[in-house]
C-alpha cells in the first residue's frame, strides 16, 4: 500500500513532518554555508522513517546543546562520550543505530532537532571549530557511534554488534544506513556474505540510493545496478521501495526475513523537494553557490517551504 | 635448548577456559595460525571469517563494543597492509580491546614478499592506542594472551608458531614493558627482538670469552617504548649499542632506540642490525638472515667494529643454529 493511500496514519503525518523538517533544516543552513544539501533531499523520508516509525529507541541521553570536542579516545580519557547518546541508553530490548556514511552528518543533526533529541540551536555549531557537530560525523558528533567517514566500515562494525547481540539474546536490532556510492566498496560484500553465513537476521540495512556520488551519477562512474541482485545473490533478503513513500518504506521493513539480513534499497532522488537542485545535476555531492543571485533563488525557495 | 611445539595452540585453549568473554577469528588460516584447538573445543566462540580481512577488522570491533575480546588470527600482512584503514578507524581510533595476532614476521616464513610482514612494526607503531609486542620464545607466547589481556585497547602481537625454542624459564612469564635481561657487561649494548634473541644467544658466551662486555637485553614491548632498563643501558654502554630485529630498518626496534636516545640526550654510537630495506625472497629463515646481515655472523661483525678490534672468530665457535625446526617440510605445506 502507498503512502497516498494511508495518508490518514497519524505516524505518516509524523514521519512526514520529520522529513519535511529535514529538509527545511539543511536548506536553511545551506543558504548560509552551503552543504551536503541533496543527501537530504533523498534520504529525508528514510531518516524520518527510521526516527519518527522504524526504530525502537530509547529517549536521548545527550545534552540538547552538544559538549564541544574533548580528545579523541584513549586509555587517558574514560569520561569520553559517544554520540550515540543521542539515540538513547543502550538496552537489551532497544535497538542500535549506525551512519555509515557521515557525510550525512547533517542530515542526522536535522533529524535528531526533529524528533526532539537535539536542541534546535544544535546545527549553529555545525562545522565550527571545536564542536562535535561536525561536517563529516565522528563517534563523538551527535548521532554516530562510529567514525564512519572512510567509507564501507561501519557495516562490518555494526555485523559485530548484531553478532554479539544475538549470542547475548537482546531482541532489539540493529540498523545500518548506507549510501549506493559506498556500495562500490568492497568491504560491503564481505559484511554481507558474512551476515548471511552467519544467519543474522536481527540487522536491517537501508541504502540510500539516490544514483549520485562525487564525481557525478553513479551509472557513469562504476554501474552498481542491478543492486537488488547483487544483495540477494550475496545472501541477504533485499526489497526495493521507493525511498519516499513511508508507506512502502514500513512495508519493506515489515517483510519477514528468518535466518537472513534485511536489505531494503531506497530508489530516491536527489532533487526532491528543492527543484531548483535540478539545474546542477549531475553535480549535486556538495552545494557551494556559484555566487550571490544562486544563494537568492536558494533563500528564496526556503521562503517557499514557510515554517 | 628445549624445543616446544604448537605453543599458542594451547594457551589458547587454556585461555578460552578462563576468559568466557574470548572470542576467536580467523581468515581462513585457522589451523596456520594455531587457532583450531581453540576452534574445536569452543566452537560457538569461534568465528570463520573467511578471506575477508578488512570485514573481519571491522566486525571484531563490533564485538569490542558489546563488551567481548575478540583475537583476530591470520598472517600479519593480511591485517597491517590489506586492512590498514579498517584497524585504524574501526579499532584503533575509538580504543577498543582488540587483540591483533599477526603470524609469519620478516623471515620465518619462505612463503616470499607476500607473505613476509618485513614492517609492520613501523605501520602500527604509527597509530595512537597502539601496543604493540612481540614474542622471541614459547615462554613469551605462552605469556602474550595474559600480556595483552591486560590492555584496555587494540594490541598488536607479532607471533610465532610451530616448533619454539625455550629461552626463559616457563615460570618467568613475559611482562609488559619490560625487557629481559639475558647477560650483563658495560662496554656495549645488544637490543635483540624476536626471533634474534635466539640468534644472538648462539654467540653471546663467546664472546665473552673473547673478554667482551655485553649487556644483552630482550626487547618485547616496542610500544609503548619507554623500559628504563633499556634507557639505563644504553646511557651506560661505553662503547655504542647495538640492535638486532627481524624487521626493516625503518621504524622497528633500531628506530625505537634511535629515538630514545636522541629524546634523553644519550650520544652513542648505535648499530642497527635489520632488513636493509628491502623486500626479501621466499627462502629458509638461516638463508635469509645470513643474506641480509641479522644472524650470529653480522652480530659480532657489529661487535667487532664497536670495539674497533678483531675478535678472530670462527663460524664453528657459534652455537648450533635451530633453524631446520622453523623450516620443516610439514610447516611449508601448512603455509
Amino acid at each position: 500500500m502507498t503512502q497516498a493511500a494511508r495518508a490518514n496514519d497519524r505516524w505518516i503525518a509524523e514521519c512526514q513532518a520529520l522529513a519535511d523538517g529535514i529538509r527545511r533544516r539543511v536548506l536553511s543552513h545551506t543558504v548560509t554555508h552551503g552543504g551536503y544539501l541533496s543527501q537530504a533531499c533523498s534520504s529525508a523520508e528514510v531518516v524520518g522513517f527510521l526516527y519518527g516509525r522504524g526504530m525502537n529507541l530509547g529517549p536521548s541521553e545527550g545534552p540538547l546543546v552538544p559538549p564541544p570536542y574533548s580528545v579523541a579516545p584513549s586509555r587517558g580519557n574514560p569520561g569520553y562520550t559517544s554520540g550515540m547518546l543521542y539515540n538513547g541508553r543502550r538496552a537489551a530490548n532497544k535497538d542500535r543505530f549506525f551512519l555509515s556514511p557521515t557525510h550525512y552528518a547533517m542530515t542526522l543533526y536535522a533529524a535528531l532537532i526533529e524528533s526532539g533529541r537535539l536542541g534546535p540551536d544544535g546545527l549553529s555549531q555545525f562545522n565550527t571549530d571545536g564542536s562535535t557537530v561536525e561536517m563529516i560525523g565522528g563517534e563523538h558528533s551527535p548521532g554516530h557511534e562510529t567514525n564512519g567517514g572512510s567509507l564501507g566500515q561501519t557495516i562490518s562494525q555494526a555485523a559485530g554488534v548484531a553478532w554479539a547481540r544475538r549470542r547475548k539474546g537482546d531482541v532489539g536490532k540493529v540498523w545500518v544506513f548506507l549510501s549506493d556510492g559506498e556500495c562500490q566498496e568492497g568491504q560491503v560484500w564481505e559484511a554481507i556474505m558474512n551476515l548471511a553465513f552467519q544467519k543474522l537476521d536481527n540487522i536491517h540495512i537501508v541504502v540510500d540510493n539516490n544514483g549520485q556520488q562525487v564525481d557525478g551519477r553513479t551509472e557513469q562512474v562504476m554501474t552498481l545496478e542491478p543492486l537488488d541482485a547483487k544483495f540477494t545473490a550475496f545472501g541477504a533478503h533485499c526489497l526495493r521501495a521507493d525511498g519516499h513513500d513511508l508507506a512502502a518504506l514500513d512495508a519493506a521493513f515489515e517483510t519477514p526475513h528468518p535466518g537472513k539480513p534485511l536489505v531494503v534499497i531506497a530508489d530516491t532522488d536527489p532533487t526532491r523537494g528543492i527543484g531548483l537542485l535540478k539545474e546542477r545535476w549531475p553535480n549535486l555531492h556538495y552545494i557551494r553557490f556559484k555566487g550571490e543571485d544562486e544563494r537568492a533563488r536558494y533563500a528564496e525557495a526556503l521562503k517557499a517551504m514557510g515554517d | 635448548m628445549e624445543t616446544v611445539s604448537r605453543v599458542h595452540a594451547k594457551a589458547l585453549i587454556d585461555w578460552g577456559k578462563t576468559h568466557p568473554e574470548a572470542v576467536v577469528l580467523s581468515g581462513d588460516l585457522t589451523a596456520s595460525c594455531e587457532a583450531d584447538g581453540f576452534r574445536d573445543a569452543y566452537p560457538d566462540r569461534f568465528l570463520s571469517m573467511g578471506l575477508a580481512e578488512q570485514n573481519m577488522m571491522g566486525f571484531a570491533a563490533g564485538l569490542a563494543r558489546e563488551g567481548l575480546r575478540p583475537l583476530v588470527h591470520t598472517f600479519a600482512v593480511f591485517m597491517y597492509r590489506r586492512a590498514l584503514d579498517q584497524i585504524e578507524m574501526s579499532i584503533a581510533y575509538p580504543n577498543l580491546p582488540v587483540c591483533i595476532l599477526g603470524f609469519l614476521p620478516g623471515v620465518t616464513t619462505p612463503g616470499g614478499a607476500s607473505h613476509q610482514a618485513i614492517n609492520d612494526i613501523a605501520v602500527l607503531r604509527s597509530l595512537p592506542n597502539m601496543t604493540i609486542i612481540e614474542a622471541g620464545d614459547a615462554t613469551d607466547v605462552e605469556s602474550m594472551l595474559e600480556v595483552a589481556g591486560q590492555v584496555e585497547g587494540p594490541v598488536y602481537c607479532r607471533m610465532l608458531r610451530g616448533a619454539l625454542p625455550r629461552l626463559f624459564p616457563a615460570s618467568h612469564r613475559m611482562r609488559l614493558g619490560q625487557a629481559r635481561l639475558l647477560s650483563d657487561g658495560d662496554e656495549m649494548v645488544l637490543l635483540s627482538s624476536g626471533i634474534c634473541t635466539e640468534e644472538a644467544l648462539r654467540v653471546v658466551d663467546m664472546l665473552r670469552v673473547r673478554g667482551v662486555g655485553l649487556r644483552h637485553l630482550h626487547v618485547s614491548t616496542l610500544k609503548p617504548f619507554d623500559d628504563p632498563q633499556v634507557l639505563d643501558a644504553c646511557r651506560g654502554a661505553r662503547m655504542g649499542v647495538i640492535t638486532m630485529e627481524n624487521h626493516t630498518r625503518l621504524g622497528g626496534l633500531g628506530t625505537c632506540v634511535a629515538e630514545m636516545m636522541a629524546d634523553h640526550g644519550i650520544a652513542k654510537r648505535q648499530i642497527r642490525l635489520a632488513l636493509n630495506d628491502t623486500y626479501l625472497q621466499g627462502a629458509s629463515p638461516k638463508f635469509l638472515m645470513a643474506r641480509h646481515g641479522i644472524d650470529a655472523a653480522a652480530l659480532v661483525r657489529a661487535v667487532e667494529e664497536l670495539a674497533g678490534r678483531s675478535l678472530d672468530f670462527d663460524v664453528e665457535d657459534f652455537g648450533t643454529q635451530r633453524t631446520g625446526k622453523y623450516y620443516s617440510d610439514a610447516q611449508q605445506e601448512a603455509l
